[in-house]
């Protein structure tokens, strides 16, 4: 792998550009490997590049139904944080956060990681009360938080309709630590380290079953042939239910749609990521000028990867309540992702009944600011045969046992988490 | 979407809210003896298939009745609507 730099884009500027090569090799799966990964999104890539790069491990592969990143990483609003409340999620989220601080120089890859802050408002006294207690509990977590009056968020957001009748702004939580970071290049940077340490990625390569010989795993069936495995080790997010099903499991999970819009270009208008708290809408500013911004789920379970129009409505009106001077910007592009919601809205990184096969989802429309913990925790459980410390509680029988890590409080209704 | 109503006919689908799956309807037996389990399986397990699947729908801002809709998850197509009480009338909700 050639390194990448300053002086290197120097020294190609002066030759024309020629010495630039693919960033991964795209393999052709051999017969059998040591462990693989289904799934090539964010979290199956992280997790063979720990595989290889923290826990020594060898003769892996990452096999992906279609192109690496054209799944929930190359669709996400690229929002990283750790302002978590039960102490289940946020150990795991501020681990996290750290892992993102370092990420661009672990992997020698420019991920345009931008610590712009993210602010969560609050319109009410008993809102206001929640946030502090919730900021509170994140900087016991050793992340940050900081409680922000009016006047405060005056100063830096002049823009908000402070005054409006219905959802009047009070104030928030800022976390400085928080921003965002360029979704792709996440996918494209673990590709490109673990394909460095010697991991096979193969594309356009379905899993199609399992092979399952004494309760143990064997193999697996695929669109480009069956594929002897020792170990495997599962993350395909919104397809968590169907691929489960093939091992004879049922899971907690309903695969849900979330949608995602980006306005036309605009100079700078927007700092940090911004939360409404009195409805689904949130808001951040693309470097190339575009406002990215999303909402709720559209509520029914689904896998069409769009979404409806009441969708669109309901979440402009949020932005229209909270900001009105985006009223005027053209809506450029909208898609939607499938989303692993849980019961819970946490997620399950855990051993299954079969010996040799591990599940990592459940990620609901928040697992992208969890790749690189999710990446190494998950590599921990499948080298070690032990959760990870950052992980203990994500565990599949959490659900059976009451031991639900349920940050909204609403119980076993997806679609309200 | 639009979800056809038994009785006031094509209905916006934002009428409505979803509650999941119509295996809700097949309460398990409290006083068996596997009731724990039954439970957490019947609260927590779901099959989310890609394809046909049989949903709650509660027509909140109408009716106030609760249909069983027969969906595409693939498409969002609707297939058949029914009162929820007819099914379980008929006992057909389990499928
Ligand atoms: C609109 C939207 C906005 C979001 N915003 C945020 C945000 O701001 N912050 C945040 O933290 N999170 C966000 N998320 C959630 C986040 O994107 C996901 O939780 C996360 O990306 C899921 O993990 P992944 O990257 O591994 O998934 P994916 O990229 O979906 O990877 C799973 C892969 O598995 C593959 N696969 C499926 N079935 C098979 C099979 N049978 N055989 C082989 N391969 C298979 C798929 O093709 C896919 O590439 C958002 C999601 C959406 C849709």
């Amino acid at each position: 792998m050639k390194r990448f730099s300053g002086l290197r884009i120097l020294a190609e500027g002066l030759t024309g550009n020629a010495g630039w090569r693919p960033h991964w090799r795209d393999a052709a799966p051999a017969e059998a490997y040591d462990i693989v990964i289904v799934g090539g999104g964010g979290h199956g890539l992280a997790t063979a590049y720990h595989l290889a790069e923290t826990y020594g491990e060898a003769r892996i592969a990452v096999v992906e139904k279609g192109w690496i990143g054209g799944g929930n990483v190359g669709r996400n609003t690229t929002v990283v944080r750790a302002n978590y409340l039960l102490p289940a999620n946020q150990r795991f989220y501020a681990l996290s956060l750290r892992m993102w601080e370092r990420f661009e120089q672990e992997l020698n890859y420019n991920a345009m990681v931008s610590q712009r802050g993210i602010l969560n408002l609050y319109h009410s006294d008993g809102q206001r009360d929640a946030y502090i207690r919730r900021g509170n509990a994140i900087r016991f977590s050793g992340a940050d938080a900081e409680h922000l009056d009016r006047a405060a968020l005056e100063r830096m957001w002049p823009f908000f309709d402070y005054d409006n009748a219905r959802f009047p702004i009070r104030g928030g939580l800022w976390q400085p630590r928080g921003g965002t970071v360029r979704h792709d290049a996440v996918a494209w940077g673990y590709a490109r380290a673990a394909s460095a340490r010697g991991v096979d990625i193969v594309q356009n390569c379905e899993v199609t079953g399992f092979d399952i010989q004494g309760g143990r795993i064997a193999g697996l069936r695929t669109s480009r042939g069956a594929i002897g495995a020792g170990r495997v080790g599962i993350c395909v997010a919104g397809h968590s239910s169907r691929v489960m099903e093939m091992a004879g499991m049922n899971l907690p999970v309903e695969s849900h749609v979330l949608q995602a819009f980006v306005s036309e270009g605009l100079k700078p208008c927007i700092p940090g990521v911004i939360g409404f708290g009195a409805g689904h809408f949130y808001i951040s500013q693309s470097d190339k000028g575009g406002l990215v911004f999303g909402g709720d789920l559209d509520g029914y379970n689904s896998y069409a990867q769009r979404g409806n129009l009441p969708m669109v409505e309901h979440v402009c009106a949020g932005g229209m309540a909270l900001m009105p001077m985006i009223g005027r910007a053209r809506l450029l592009r909208m898609w939607g992702g499938v989303m692993d919601m849980t019961m819970d809205g946490s997620p399950i990184i855990d051993r299954t009944p079969v010996e040799g096969l591990f599940f990592n989802g459940g990620w609901c429309y928040g697992g992208f600011k969890a790749t690189p913990a999710s990446g190494l925790v998950f590599a921990h459980l499948i080298a070690t045969g032990t959760p990870h410390e950052a992980a203990a509680d994500f565990r599949l029988d959490r659900f059976a046992r009451g031991h639900l890590i349920d940050e909204a409080g609403s119980g076993p209704q997806p679609n309200l988490h | 979407m639009m979800i056809d109503h038994p009785i006031l006919g094509p209905r916006d689908a934002e009428e409505f809210v979803y509650l999941g799956d119509a295996c809700l309807m097949v309460r398990p037996d409290g006083m068996a003896a596997d009731a724990a389990e039954a439970f957490a399986t019947y609260l927590y397990a779901r099959e989310n298939p890609a394809g046909r699947h049989r949903e709650l729908w509660f027509h909140e801002q109408g009716d106030q009745s609760w249909l069983i809709v027969t969906r595409c998850t693939r498409t969002h197509a609707i297939e058949k609507v029914e009162l929820a009480q007819d099914a379980a009338r008929a006992g057909v909700v389990g499928q």
